[in-house]
């Protein structure tokens, strides 16, 4: 059977992958503070952080320095068994998506075809699913622990808007298996670079992915869990030290995973545009290329996220239930629709 | 009603357009306003390392001018506290022993001279008032202090240096006077 073929290398090549990638995505969140601060700077004519080293670039070191020596607080009257899984529960969620996700081709290492993928399943979009729905939960379990009113309220927004949200994020995932017709990631990017884009075929899809990706990582226009002028600092109001500090970088992690996930399933993943790789045989370096291929594009997002935050002001919290449900999902209902016919009649 | 300036608009009350309930052009062209500041020169001056310029008329912290010989100018003839609105200037007179010609121009002198800069308003009275030339602001303004009594300055605080002993730092302070350049 093929699921039991694993020995040592197997073992050790998938630590390595996960080192990795938590590695990466550790270090993306962290500069992504860094490039926050930066780009919001910029679009208003300011300089940004630019004491800690050149430009600044140790400026995320310094924070998570001045996190780390920050007084523990934990409110009495809170759970406190909740209250410090809350912020554990954001973190691990935040970094459990990267598991299916392709980050790049294969390597060839000493005769060993390595992929750049930690877990290959054939449900990839399905587990994403799941585990994007158990992010709420951090935000829920950490709001009514504190036993804070105000934080209760950003909590249940959270989760309200969350569950909103994941439907017509579903939907119009729904319509990219159609085009790919796998579940599959890595299915979904090999199918892109045969056929093209999903983006070409799915323009509107990817316009509703993206919205709802901005409510799920809780990202202005979207960000009313954390409204600091109505709800004083959202659900993390009674955290302190390195557990607030989870909590903000579980949202950055978010957001690189989600652009990830945007480039992976609609701009083809480690796919390189207008070039065949296949041309290039099995040189060790594809797989890098591919890598930075995919990081290219999830960074590009990570600046489209960042340039929204600036621009856009905050939604009242019944535009955006009315957006989600009223707009959002019949669209993407609509759009399912279409993707199935046009699909139907392709096929006979 | 009439307005009071002529500047006043009439707010649209028209129900938006299909177009317009996208949100999608508005959020579009505010993106591309945002993104073009990304290009702009920003007009912020990184202090400690640069500094701005005052005015050439600016009026700062006090100076208690030199000769060039490097002899106290000031006589200690109270004018100064006299002309200051505020009442920030306090000095006690003293007269010149022999062998200190070489201190003070005149034979009086102040054995004591303190501005009170939380008082002072910087007017530039008390340097209008001496007849002497021995009182000028310079281009500095006083730097914060923990302390009310950090803001005194006493004698020693607002000398110029010496021009014989220590001729760069009188010329760097001569600089910041204007008036007296």
């Amino acid at each position: 059977m093929y699921l039991l073929q694993i020995d040592g290398w197997f073992i050790l090549e998938k630590f390595i992958l996960i080192a990795a990638i938590v590695t990466t995505a550790l270090v993306v969140a962290m500069y992504s503070t860094y490039a926050e601060r930066k780009i919001a700077a910029f679009l208003q004519d300011r300089r940004g952080p630019s004491r800690a080293g050149p430009f600044g670039i140790l400026q995320p070191l310094a924070d998570g320095v001045k996190l780390f020596m920050k007084e523990e607080v934990i409110p009495l009257v809170s759970n406190k068994f909740l209250f410090v899984l809350g912020p554990m529960l954001a973190m691990i969620v935040a970094m459990m998506t990267s598991a299916v996700i392709p980050w790049g081709s294969t390597i060839d290492i000493a005769g060993r075809q390595v992929p750049l993928q930690i877990a290959d399943v054939n449900i990839g979009v399905l587990y994403i699913f799941g585990v994007v729905s158990l992010g709420v939960y951090g935000i829920m379990i950490g709001g009514w622990a504190s036993n804070n009113k105000f934080s209760l309220i950003a909590a249940i927004r959270g989760a309200s808007q969350m569950i909103s949200y994941e439907l017509a994020m579903g939907l119009a995932l729904i319509a990219v298996l159609m085009v790919t017709g796998t579940l599959r990631m890595s299915g979904i990017v090999s199918h892109q670079i045969e056929n093209g884009w999903n983006i070409i075929y799915q323009p509107l899809g990817f316009l509703i992915f993206f919205i709802c990706a901005l409510a799920e990582c809780n990202r202005t226009p979207f960000d009313l869990p954390e409204a600091e002028n109505e709800l004083n600092f959202g659900y993390h109001q009674e955290y302190s030290s390195m557990k607030l500090g989870f909590y903000l970088f579980a949202e950055y992690i978010n957001m690189f995973i989600s652009s990830v996930l945007m480039a992976t399933l609609f701009f083809g993943g480690y796919d390189i545009p207008f070039v065949n790789e296949a041309a290039w045989g099995d040189a060790w370096w594809v797989g890098l290329v591919g890598f930075a291929t995919l990081m290219l594009k999830a960074f590009f997002f990570i600046f489209l996220f960042m340039w929204i935050r600036w621009t856009v002001p905050r939604f009242r919290y019944d535009q955006l239930m009315n957006l989600g449900w009223k707009k959002l999902m019949p669209l993407a209902l609509v759009n399912m629709l279409i993707t199935a016919v046009v699909v139907l009649l392709l096929q006979k | 009603m009439t307005s009071l300036t002529n500047r006043k608009t009439q707010v649209e009350r028209k129900p938006m357009t299909a177009m317009e309930k996208l949100y999608l052009p508005a959020i579009i062209k505010g993106m591309g306003i945002t993104f073009s500041h990304m290009f702009k020169k920003n007009p912020t001056i990184n202090y400690p390392e640069q500094v701005r310029p005052f005015s050439s008329v600016f009026r700062g912290l006090h100076i208690l001018n030199r000769d060039e010989e490097g002899r106290e100018r000031c006589t200690a003839c109270g004018l100064c506290a006299v002309a200051c609105p505020a009442e920030a200037i306090t000095m006690e007179a003293a007269e010149r022993q022999t062998g200190e010609e070489h201190l003070y121009r005149e034979e009086k002198y102040a054995a004591k001279y303190e501005v009170n800069m939380l008082r002072c308003i910087f007017c530039g009275l008390c340097e209008e008032a001496c007849p002497k030339d021995a009182v000028y602001l310079s281009q500095t303004f006083a730097p914060a202090n923990f302390g009310r009594q950090g803001f005194i300055y006493k004698k020693e605080d607002l000398l110029i240096p010496n021009p014989v002993t220590d001729p760069e730092g009188f010329a760097k302070a001569k600089g910041s006077i204007p008036q007296a350049k």
